[in-house]
């Protein structure tokens, strides 16, 4: 049996490590397009639209992000249609992503004052005028450091895309450690490798926060 | 010979200014929020050029009024007209074009304030009336200088005082161009002494020649200022009239009962 370095672990997790990298970025780009645009349907469609909308978030907000990829990746396939697990991780990943981004930025569009709508529709804007000259630019400073606070989650989500098969830091982790019988050590790399990911956004998200805060003082 | 030939063509100026058709005509509206009937079958006709001041108690519906004419509130009876032009509540063009010729200036200022003061001036105009960023600049300096701001054109909001953000906010207002300014209570969020230079900006309005409607409780102000003064009570227009009667001889006893509740 061959022996397997320190070196030789870290190697194939730093391999694997880029997958997560794309699930996240996927997850991440994908559920702030579709988030994005909820978003915009939530808050020009009238009630009905606004109701859908908020049941959608409850449903992925209200399940563990492992039922979703189960259903994603043995759901689709119930269709006759053949998914990958990167098909159904990205799938899974985004809308979940979508829910949660949609919610917090509806909370930072909630957030602007009344008087601002008011004043905007008083000059005559209109809804995407208002929106985007007087609405977003405000709320988007409040959703940053929300936003990319999120973005941890997301990246510690992809986590789970490992059970359904898809090759990331997680199931390259569980791989080695079947092959190596060192367990502790491989599980302690791929945890290291996660924190060295997440703890630059979790940092860069406090950051922003705080110079958010100075710029409106 | 020439002198007495002008002399009544300048007198009858200004009545003339007063007696076009009406600016803004209010017929028989009714607004309540769900079965609480704010405003109770509100008559009222606004001549171009008219001074406008409207008191009352709190919760007697004169703010409500006031946002039903450029659409912030939805009533469910009667009818508005702006300019001759319908209010339709269900149709988003015509109440951007009614919005055109209906300036509102708020109690609480709203400036944008992730926007300097010279592109709070200008957003409305660049957007809505497709002006280019020069024309609109040029025309916010001007606009800035006529309320005694022009050197804070680059200024951001929160580096104003109250009374600064709020002539900040007319000028913004009459940027477009406005045939009604609405004024919602504009001094009640000023330090006393900043309430002075913001009724001065007002009063050269009216001297001017807007059409001013406001919802005040800056008595003497709309004594001084207005051509006629409407008592709101309990969602009707209780009494109205030129201010000297209002003032001096009021007829109704809930009007008479306001006015000395002032003095206390």
């Amino acid at each position: 049996m061959t022996d397997f370095s320190l070196w030789d672990i870290l190697r194939n997790l730093l391999l694997a490590l880029r997958w997560t990298v794309v699930l996240s970025l996927i997850a991440f780009v994908g559920g702030g397009v579709v988030g994005g645009l909820l978003l915009f349907a939530r808050l020009s469609g009238g009630p009905v639209v606004d109701r859908l909308i908020g049941l959608y978030v409850q449903v992925f907000q209200g399940t563990p992000l492992l039922m979703q990829l189960f259903l994603a990746y043995f759901g689709i396939a119930l269709f006759g249609i053949d998914v990958s697990a990167w098909t159904a991780a990205s799938v899974a990943l985004t809308l979940y992503t979508s829910a949660f981004l949609t919610e917090i930025w509806r909370g930072c569009v909630a957030s602007i004052p009344k008087g601002q709508w008011e004043a905007s529709g008083s000059l005559a804007l209109s809804f995407g005028e208002q929106m985007r000259h007087v609405i977003l630019p405000q709320a988007t400073r409040i959703a940053v450091a929300p936003t990319v606070g999120f973005l941890v989650q997301v990246i510690k989500g992809t986590a789970l895309a490992s059970v359904i098969g898809f090759i990331e830091l997680t199931k390259a982790g569980s791989m080695i450690s079947n092959a190596t019988f060192k367990p502790f050590v491989v599980f302690s790399c791929v945890a290291l490798l996660y924190f060295v990911l997440c703890f630059p956004v979790s940092l860069y998200a406090k950051n922003l926060e705080r110079k958010i805060n100075v710029a409106r003082r | 010979m020439s002198l007495v030939a002008e002399a009544p063509a300048s007198e009858a100026a200004p009545a003339a200014r007063l007696s076009a058709a009406p600016i803004v005509r209010i017929t028989a509206l009714r607004k309540s929020y769900g079965t609480n009937e704010v405003l109770k079958g509100i008559d009222l006709e606004v001549r171009r050029g008219e001074v406008i001041a409207i008191i009352g108690k709190s919760g007697s519906g004169k703010s409500t009024l006031l946002r039903c004419i450029n659409g912030l509130e939805v009533f469910q009876e009667g009818s508005l007209t702006v300019d001759g032009k319908p209010l339709l509540h269900e149709s988003a063009m015509a109440m951007r074009e009614l919005r055109q010729h209906v300036g509102m200036i708020f109690q609480s200022f709203n400036l944008f304030p992730h926007l300097t003061v010279g592109k709070n001036v200008m957003l409305a105009p660049t957007l809505v009336k497709k002006r280019s960023a020069m024309e609109a600049a040029s025309q916010a300096r001007k606009l800035l200088a006529r309320v005694g701001l022009a050197e804070k054109f680059d200024a951001m909001p929160d580096q104003l005082s109250g009374g600064q953000q709020q002539r900040v906010a007319i000028a913004r207002a009459l940027a477009m161009e406005p045939a009604v300014l609405l004024c919602d209570e504009i001094t009640s969020a000023l330090d006393p002494e900043l309430v002075g230079e913001v009724l001065r900006v007002v009063e050269s309005l009216a001297v001017e020649g807007m059409t001013l409607l406001m919802v005040t409780h800056e008595m003497s102000f709309a004594r001084k200022v207005s051509d006629r003064v409407i008592f709101m009570h309990q969602g009707r227009v209780h009494e109205m009239g030129p201010p000297a009667e209002l003032f001096g001889s009021p007829k109704t006893p809930e009007l008479q009962q306001f006015l000395s509740s002032l003095h206390d």
